[in-house]
């Protein structure tokens, strides 16, 4: 077995530094990895691209960073719960590239498996494409869009194990599995993390060898932007 | 005239025994409380599940179970999670059946814009681009007209566009229509309305064959 652990979230972000590439797990606030983002606003670096599908809420998620003026760019695909960052975009404080979402995850997953690129249908004959390849296949006209390239991955999963593999829960997976093993290094937090041997191998939804370090995780608030429920009865 | 929730009982006619469906935000998400009981259908979440239920009892609510809307869901019996490139996958490899979301705007091509407003909204356009460069069946569910009284049913749509020549249906509060070679076919009027008021709401070509039925909801 080989250890992936770490002590903590600040041994687990060892490297980090100005103007890099991230890539973040999360679809809204569901599924960020939180301690990786405090770690980030604690350490103040500046400059960054962030590859995640949108950009937390004000006080929260990726918000924090926004606050902080840390991020350079966001590629995203949606934005819309975040007034600092409207401000930002529209003032041309912020660089933002939007992607559809289905595009984004596989440019994830591209960077992941060793695509370079690849052709997808979404966003032709939009701003998208714009100054983008296009071809025809059987009729149909599709994009090429190319892997992304980042620095490091920091994604959030329930349960792990020493040697790095990992379980998601829920709608909490989303773009987390995706990007694991799609940066130079991939840090993982964990709810739970286990003794290798604690979790069965059929089981695993990210086998350990994406992940170059997992950390037990702390203090989740898991905070949930639509509280939505019915009545009894 | 149907209100929003009228739109959303006239789109469920359209789900069938079978179905996997994806919905969006907004009108669409009321369509699956119109759904015939006695018919076996799936709602696809593009944030990675399948098999959605109802809102969850006050003090169930999960954090880590949300739909695209990021609102707390439950799921039924059959469902499964998965991550967002497999939920992209399902969608563009047209294993999806339905497709229901709104628009701003639609041309009588069947071009949609429904993701930005240039200088006003940039919310971004999320897995809408998706959703309608691959979907076989795409419904949109949106008002006849803007809140300025300004018809959505357009030769040609003035705001960016999120996809080209997709639209196959709209239901709106005033109608149903069927995009065409020719532009938007009149199919069904909503009870009360007439052709010369759908008619007056729709900038684009809307060609009315016959006697127009009224909408059975």
């Amino acid at each position: 077995m080989i250890n992936k652990t770490v002590a903590n979230v600040a041994e687990a972000v060892e490297g980090v530094a100005d103007g890099m590439t991230f890539m973040l797990g999360g679809f809204g606030l569901c599924g960020i990895p939180e301690n990786a983002i405090s770690e980030l606003v604690r350490l103040g670096i500046k400059d960054i691209t962030c590859i995640s599908n949108n950009a937390g809420v004000d006080d929260f998620g990726l918000g924090l960073l926004l606050q902080e003026r840390q991020i350079k760019k966001m590629i995203s695909s949606y934005v819309g719960e975040n007034d600092e960052f409207e401000r930002q975009m529209l003032s041309g404080e912020l660089e933002v590239e939007l992607t559809p979402q289905g595009t984004l995850a596989e440019k994830c997953r591209a960077a992941q498996a060793g695509f370079p690129a690849f052709y997808t249908p979404a966003g032709y004959g939009t701003e998208v494409a714009e100054g983008k390849e296009t071809r025809e296949f059987n009729g149909k006209m599709y994009v090429l869009e190319p892997a992304y390239e980042a620095d490091f991955s920091f994604v959030k999963a329930w349960k792990g194990d020493e040697a790095g593999n990992l379980i998601f829960k829920g709608t909490a997976r989303n773009f987390n599995p995706c990007m694991c093993g799609a940066a130079q290094i991939t840090v993982a937090e964990v709810e739970e993390l286990l003794p290798a041997g604690s979790l069965d191998p059929n089981e695993i939804h990210i086998p350990g060898i994406f992940v170059q370090r997992i950390f037990q995780g702390e203090n989740y608030e898991k905070r949930i932007e639509q509280r939505t429920v019915r009545q009894k009865g | 005239m149907l209100d929003k929730n009228g739109i959303a009982k006239r789109i469920a006619r359209e789900v069938k025994d079978g179905y996997y469906v994806n919905l969006g935000i907004g009108i669409p998400t009321l369509v699956a409380n119109f759904v015939r009981e006695d018919i076996s259908v799936e709602f696809q979440s593009e944030n990675g599940v399948l098999g959605m239920g109802p809102f969850p009892f006050e003090g169930e609510e999960d954090a880590d179970i949300i739909n695209a809307g990021k609102q707390t869901i439950t799921t039924l019996p059959g469902a499964s999670f998965f991550d967002s490139a497999l939920s992209f996958g399902m969608i563009r490899g047209k294993h999806v059946d339905l497709t229901i979301l709104g628009a701003m705007e639609v041309a009588e091509n069947g071009d949609i814009a429904n993701w930005k407003i240039p200088g006003k909204m940039v919310k971004g356009m999320g897995g809408a681009m998706d959703l309608v460069a691959s979907a076989e069946n795409i419904i949109v569910a949106m008002m006849h007209t803007n809140k300025a009284g300004q018809s959505k049913l357009l030769k040609k749509c003035s705001l960016p566009l999120t996809g080209v020549a997709c639209v196959k249906k709209i239901v709106t509060n005033l109608a149903v229509l069927e995009v065409t070679p020719d532009g938007f076919k009149l199919l069904e009027r909503a009870p009360g309305i007439t052709v010369n008021e759908i008619e007056k709401a729709t900038d684009g070509r809307l060609i009315v064959e016959g006697e127009v039925p009224e909408m059975e909801i």
